[in-house]
């Protein structure tokens, strides 16, 4: 086949046929790849909501809440055991993390207390930021039945003036899961709480 | 030039990162641990092959003025697929490579060869040159990635070897230069005692 001239109707017609393939493939493998990359998300959430519920096995109900001057909403997810409740499973956010975004699963007893800390998302720098991983460092350790409502227990940074020990030449990231485990506290709060107040 | 010739230039001597200075973006953005260098080198050498194969069995199709948008097209297709695939199967790795391999649209390796061998040379001989390039590719970044993970995690491919924190610098930005600085100067050290 000979090269084809450059003239507009030969330009236009190559260039047409070639995004309506392109397009045709892109659309196959997304249908193809949808159901599983779904898939993926709710099982890590299923998981994350697992691991920071200790001794929880169960259903647990989801409420999305949007805390005032926040961007994104927080998912609550409320854990009932035989009628009463366990505790829940709060997916937080930062929006101050060193790579500007990650999410945290916190997983509260009923009374408050953290439970357990998970990461689901971070692009932290590997080797800095990423210690806040438990796998990591033991750095989430330390938020374990705590209870960001006492006084004694404040949920900052020491450098900040709180009891949080930073990780060494992280504190942004550490700063930044402080505020993911904040917002996750003050949203099971407003949700416990106006839960009471229907009963 | 012989069939092996076009595949095996990649490696060394024409290694796109270490001899030619292309990619430099991903070369120095990803390495951070060994894995991720791999898994950023197989997914460019995917890529590499596909766009090679395509471009050069449509060579006379594209007429020449319009040859850039269609192999960027082309080139885009490839790589939506292959970051849609590795959402679905590896979502570990596609986390922590991010948006980089949406970044292999622009990388200049795979447009470098589309534009300077596959648009001018057959078929088979593009396959043969885009894995070759891919797979010298994926060997510098995997090699970067194995020094900087040696050296500031303590680690191989996530396999802790040294417990502690390791020297950070390397971890960081300033480090894959250093890296990167070195391995090239050691192409051009063994290229010359060679000749």
């Amino acid at each position: 086949m000979a090269k084809k001239e450059s003239n507009l109707r030969n330009m236009i017609f190559s260039l047409t046929l070639i995004v309506l393939v392109a397009s045709a493939a892109l659309a196959g493998v997304y249908v193809i790849t949808k159901p599983s990359i779904d898939g993926q998300q709710v099982a890590k959430t299923q998981e994350a909501i697992k691991a920071v519920l200790p001794g929880f096995s169960g259903k647990t109900e989801r409420v999305a809440i949007k805390l005032p001057n926040d961007a994104d909403s927080v998912f609550v997810n409320l854990a009932y055991q035989d009628g009463e409740l366990f505790g829940g499973a709060v997916q937080t956010y930062t929006d101050k993390a060193f790579k500007s975004y990650f999410s945290l699963m916190v997983g509260f007893d009923a009374a408050g207390n953290i439970l357990e800390t998970e990461v689901i998302k971070m692009e932290e720098t590997p080797g800095l930021g990423d210690k806040i991983d438990k796998s990591k460092s033991n750095f989430s350790e330390q938020f374990v039945k705590m209870c960001p409502a006492n006084n004694e227990f404040n949920l900052k940074v020491k450098k900040d003036g709180g009891t949080v020990d930073a990780i060494t030449a992280a504190t942004i990231s550490s700063r930044a899961y402080c505020d993911a485990v904040n917002r996750a506290a003050e949203a099971f709060d407003i949700v416990t709480k106006k839960g009471a107040n229907n009963e | 030039m012989s069939k092996v010739r076009i595949l095996t230039k990649g490696l060394l001597k024409e290694n796109p990162t270490l001899v030619l200075i292309l990619g430099m973006c991903p070369s120095l953005a990803v390495t951070t641990s060994a894995m991720n260098g791999l898994g950023m080198g197989l997914a460019t050498t995917f890529v590499l092959l596909m766009s090679n194969l395509l471009i050069s069995s449509l060579k006379n199709f594209i007429p020449d003025s319009v040859r850039i948008p269609a192999f960027i097209v082309i080139i885009a297709t490839f790589v939506s697929i292959v970051d849609l695939l590795m959402q679905s199967y590896l979502p570990a790795l596609s986390d922590s490579l991010g948006l980089f391999i949406k970044l292999i649209v622009v990388n200049c390796i795979v447009l470098g060869r589309a534009e300077a061998f596959a648009s001018k040379n057959s078929v088979f001989d593009s396959m043969l040159d885009g894995l070759g390039m891919g797979l010298g590719f994926t060997l510098s970044l995997t090699l970067i990635g194995i020094i900087r993970e040696l050296l500031g995690s303590g680690a191989i491919f996530g396999h802790t070897l040294i417990s502690g924190d390791g020297i950070l610098i390397f971890v960081l930005a300033p480090g894959a230069f250093i890296v990167l600085g070195f391995l090239i100067a050691l192409v051009r050290y063994l290229q010359r005692k060679k000749n």
